[in-house]
C-alpha cells in the first residue's frame, strides 16, 4: 500500500533508500523534516545511519564530504538561506568532485513563509556547475533521491535537489521501493583529489568545466525532463518542477492543449527548449522562486519578445506560484466570489505563553534612562518575533549571528549601549566568531543569550550549545566577572533590569546568559537539560 | 469525484488530527491525495491552514484554487472567515464558536456569529461544550470532523476506522471517546440542518 508522506517524508525515505550512511543538517523551515524523518526512522536506526544535528550548515556539509571521501553515500540537507552558510564548501567540492554519493539538499522559502529572503538555490547549483533536480511532486521527490546518488557517483559530483515549502509541507500517497546496501569504505583512487592546492585546483577545475557537456548529454535524455505535444501552439510552455501541477490544474484531467515541456533535471536541455521555440508562437516559463529558466533562455535585448514570464509580468515577478496566478497567466478569468469580511482580524505568530524571551524582553524594555538610547541588535530564531509588538524590543533581525557582530560595529560606530540579543544554537552555528571578535578588542558592549536550551522555532530540536554556554564563553576568553547568569522569570524582573543595567555599563564586553528551558520542551528534556547545567556548574 | 476542503485554525489547536483521520480514511479507500500543511514560524500562535485535496482521479496542485473549495471546516469562528475567497457558491462552512483570544483586537463575537449565520450553508457548533460534555475535551475536532461528513465522500465506516486506526495507540478509552464526539458532530448537523429546513 502507498505511504502517506510528505514531500520531505518521502525524499528522505529515498535517501534512506538509496543507501546512505548518514545524513547531516541544521534543522531550518522548510527542510527540518527531512532529517527528523530519518532520526524516527527504525530501519535507519538499525542500519546505524548517522543522523544527529550538526552545529550549523557548514559543518554539516563538511561532515558529509568527510562521509563521501570514505566512499560512503551521505545527505546534506538545509533551507536556502542556509546554504549560504555552507557556501565555501558547496562551490569547493564541485572542484573536488566526491567519492561515495553525495546529495545536497536545499529547500527554498519563496514567498518567505518563515525565511527573511526567497533567494532560488538553483543559481547556486548553476554556479557550482553541477547538476541540478526539481521534483515536481512526492512520488518525484522519493524516485529523484534515489536516482540523484547514482547521477552523484556517476559524473564524480554532489548533486543538488531543490525543493519549495510547498512540496516540502505537503503530503500524497507514495509508492516505495528496494533499499540499496549501504557501499563500504572506499577510499578514493586519486590520491590528490581533495587535495585543493592550486597546482592541484587547477587540473580539477579543468576536468570539472570538461564534464559540462556529458551533463548536458545526460539532461538531454532524462526521464526527468519530458516534452509533451499539443495541438495549440500559440504557447509553449516549460514548467520547471512543481509549477507543473499548478499548471495542470488549469485543465480538466490535465488536459492541456499547449505542448508543456516539464523540467526536473539541470543544465536545461537544449534539444527540448529549441523544438518549443521552433515551434510555437510565445514560450511560457513557470517556475517557483527567481526567473532562472526565463532569465537563461531569453534574449537579452528582448527583441524576439518570445519569452514570457516573471520578467515580463506574466506571471508576479514575487512570491510563490498558484493554480490562480498561474490561470492569469494563461489568460483564464480567476473570480473571487467572496472578500473576507472585514471584521477578520490578522493573527501573527507570537511568542508562547510562558516563553522566557518574553521576561528577557520585559526587562530589556524597562531599563530606564539607558533604553531611550540603546539599540537592540537581534538574531534569527524564535526571539525575532520580539520584533513585533507588543515588545518592539530588537531593532536588526539580518541573518545567523549577525546580532554580535553587527552590535561591535555599531559600538565602534559610537552606539552605546549596544546589545545583541542571540539564542542558544544561533549563538553556536554563528555567534562564537563574532564573540572572539568582540573580545580581542573588548568593544564596549553587551551579548545576551538568550538560552531555551532548544532550537526552538523549527521544533525544539536539540541545541548543541545546551549546558556548554558558559564554560564556551569563559574559553573565548569573556571576562569571568561579566558573564552572568540570569532566569527570566516575571518574579525576578527587578533584580534582572539591575543586572543587564550594570553590565551595560560596563566599559568592555560583557555577557548575559538568560536561562530557562522552552516551554514546548518535555519533561525529560527538561529534566535533562537541569543535569547537563549541573555538570557545566561543577 | 472530487473534494477540496480547507482546515483552518490556530497554530497549536490541532487542525492536522483532522487531516490526518480524512487522509486516512482516502488512502484506504483507494483514492488520491494531497494535503498541505504549515510548519515553522506561523505555527507558534499564527493563523494556520491545510488544504486537503481528494479524488479518484490525479490530483495535480497541493494548493487549491480561489473559489474551490467545497467546505472549510474551522476550530476558531474567526478563522473560518479568513478563507471565504476560496469557498465555492454554496459551499459548507463548519465551525466551533469558541474563540481563540491571542489578539489584541478581537472582533465582537455576536457580530462574527450574524456573519458566520449570514451563510445558509453554514454550522456554528459549541463543539467543545459537546465534546467536554461526552468526557473528552480534546475531542472538539473530531465533532467538527462528524459534523461535516455527510458532505465528505468517505462513508462514516471508513472515517470511523481511520479514527481507530490513529487514536489506537493512546488506548481504547480514547478511541470510544473520539467515536462518540464523531457521532455527536454528526447528530447535532442533522439537527440544525432539519431546523434550517423548516
Amino acid at each position: 500500500m502507498k505511504k502517506l508522506l510528505l514531500g520531505n517524508e518521502a525524499l528522505a525515505q529515498g535517501a534512506i533508500d538509496a543507501g546512505i550512511s548518514g545524513v547531516y543538517a541544521y534543522p531550518g523551515t522548510p527542510s527540518t523534516e527531512i532529517t527528523e524523518y530519518i532520526q524516527k526512522s527504525k530501519i535507519a536506526q538499525e542500519l546505524n545511519i548517522h543522523s544527529n544535528w550538526s552545529v550549523n550548515e557548514k559543518t554539516a556539509m563538511e561532515a558529509a564530504l568527510g562521509m563521501s571521501y570514505a566512499g560512503k553515500r551521505s545527505l546534506t540537507v538545509m533551507k536556502h538561506v542556509g546554504l549560504n552558510v555552507a557556501a565555501d564548501v558547496f562551490m569547493n567540492m564541485s572542484v573536488s568532485g566526491i567519492n561515495g554519493g553525495l546529495v545536497v539538499v536545499v529547500a527554498d522559502d519563496p514567498s518567505m513563509h518563515s525565511s527573511q529572503n526567497e533567494q532560488d538555490s538553483r543559481y547556486y547549483g548553476k554556479f557550482a556547475m553541477i547538476p541540478i533536480l526539481e521534483p515536481s511532486n512526492q512520488q518525484e521527490s522519493y524516485d529523484i533521491t534515489k536516482y540523484a546518488f547514482e547521477l552523484s557517483e556517476k559524473f564524480g559530483l554532489p548533486v543538488l535537489i531543490r525543493m519549495v515549502t510547498r512540496l516540502s509541507h505537503s503530503r500524497a500517497g507514495v509508492t516505495t521501493g528496494e533499499r540499496v546496501a549501504q557501499n563500504e569504505i572506499k577510499l578514493p583512487k586519486n590520491a590528490r583529489q581533495f587535495q585543493l592546492i592550486p597546482m592541484h585546483a587547477r587540473g580539477l577545475y579543468n576536468q570539472l568545466i570538461d564534464i559540462q557537456p556529458d551533463m548536458q548529454a545526460h539532461s538531454e535524455n532524462s526521464i526527468y525532463n519530458k516534452l509533451t505535444k499539443g495541438t495549440d501552439t500559440s504557447f509553449g510552455i516549460i514548467t520547471a518542477g512543481i509549477a507543473y501541477n499548478y499548471l495542470m490544474e488549469n485543465f480538466d484531467d490535465g488536459n492541456c492543449p499547449y505542448p508543456v515541456l516539464k523540467i526536473s533535471q539541470y543544465p536545461l536541455p537544449k534539444k527540448a527548449v529549441k523544438h518549443l521555440f521552433d515551434t510555437c508562437e510565445k514560450i511560457l516559463v513557470l517556475e517557483d522562486g527567481y526567473p532562472f529558466i526565463e532569465e537563461m533562455i531569453s534574449d537579452f535585448l528582448n527583441e524576439n519578445k518570445k519569452v514570457i514570464g516573471r520578467l515580463t509580468g506574466d506571471v508576479p515577478r514575487v512570491g510563490e506560484l498558484n493554480p490562480d496566478n498561474i490561470g492569469k497567466a494563461l489568460g483564464f478569468k480567476v473570480t473571487e466570489l467572496k472578500e473576507v469580511p472585514k471584521i477578520v482580524a490578522g493573527r501573527p505568530p507570537e511568542l508562547c505563553v510562558g516563553c522566557g524571551h518574553r521576561d528577557l524582553f520585559n526587562a530589556v524594555n524597562t531599563l530606564g534612562e539607558e533604553a531611550k538610547t540603546q539599540k537592540v541588535f537581534g538574531d534569527i530564531g524564535c526571539y525575532a518575533l520580539g520584533a513585533l509588538p507588543p515588545f518592539n524590543s530588537i531593532n536588526t533581525l539580518i541573518d545567523m549571528g549577525a546580532s554580535i557582530t553587527m552590535a561591535k560595529g555599531a559600538s565602534d560606530a559610537g552606539i552605546h549601549p549596544a546589545i545583541a540579543i542571540i539564542g542558544d544554537s544561533t549563538f553556536t552555528h554563528s555567534g562564537m566568531t563574532g564573540l572572539l571578535e568582540a573580545v580581542v578588542e573588548n568593544t564596549k558592549m553587551t551579548v545576551i543569550i538568550s538560552d531555551n536550551s532548544a532550537i526552538a522555532m523549527t521544533g525544539a530540536q536539540d541545541s548543541s550549545a545546551s549546558g556548554r554556554l558558559v564554560n564556551i564563553c569563559k574559553g573565548i576568553g569573556v571576562d569571568p566577572k561579566h558573564l552572568k547568569v540570569l532566569t527570566p522569570l516575571h518574579k525576578n524582573l527587578d533584580e534582572n533590569i539591575d543586572l543587564i543595567r550594570n553590565e551595560i555599563n560596563y566599559n568592555g564586553v560583557s555577557v548575559i546568559i538568560s536561562q530557562r528551558p522552552c516551554v514546548q520542551l518535555s519533561k525529560e528534556k527538561k529534566d535533562n537539560i537541569k543535569h547537563l547545567l549541573e555538570i557545566a556548574i561543577n | 469525484m472530487k473534494i477540496n476542503i480547507i482546515l483552518a485554525g490556530v497554530g497549536g489547536q490541532g487542525i492536522l488530527t483532522i487531516a490526518a483521520v480524512i487522509d486516512t480514511a482516502a488512502l484506504a479507500s483507494n483514492l488520491n491525495i494531497k494535503q498541505s500543511e504549515v510548519h515553522g514560524m506561523s505555527q507558534r500562535g499564527g493563523a494556520v491552514q491545510s488544504h486537503v485535496r481528494i479524488s479518484d482521479k490525479e490530483v495535480y496542485s497541493d494548493l487549491i484554487p480561489i473559489g474551490k473549495a467545497d467546505m472549510i471546516i474551522s476550530v476558531e469562528p474567526m478563522e473560518l472567515l479568513r478563507y471565504l475567497p476560496f469557498l465555492k457558491k454554496d459551499g459548507l462552512l463548519v465551525t466551533d464558536s469558541n474563540p481563540f483570544l491571542n489578539i489584541a483586537i478581537y472582533p465582537e463575537l455576536e457580530k462574527l456569529y450574524t456573519e458566520i449565520k449570514s451563510y445558509p450553508n453554514s454550522l456554528l457548533i459549541d463543539a467543545q461544550k459537546i465534546a467536554k460534555d461526552l468526557g473528552n475535551s480534546r475531542a472538539t475536532n473530531i465533532v467538527l470532523l462528524g459534523a461535516a461528513s455527510h458532505q465528505l465522500p468517505l462513508s462514516d465506516e471508513s472515517l470511523q476506522q481511520a479514527i481507530k486506526t490513529l487514536f489506537e495507540r493512546k488506548g481504547e478509552k480514547i478511541v470510544t471517546k473520539n467515536l462518540e464526539a464523531f457521532n455527536a458532530g454528526k447528530e447535532i448537523a442533522k439537527e440544525i440542518f432539519s431546523q434550517k429546513v423548516v
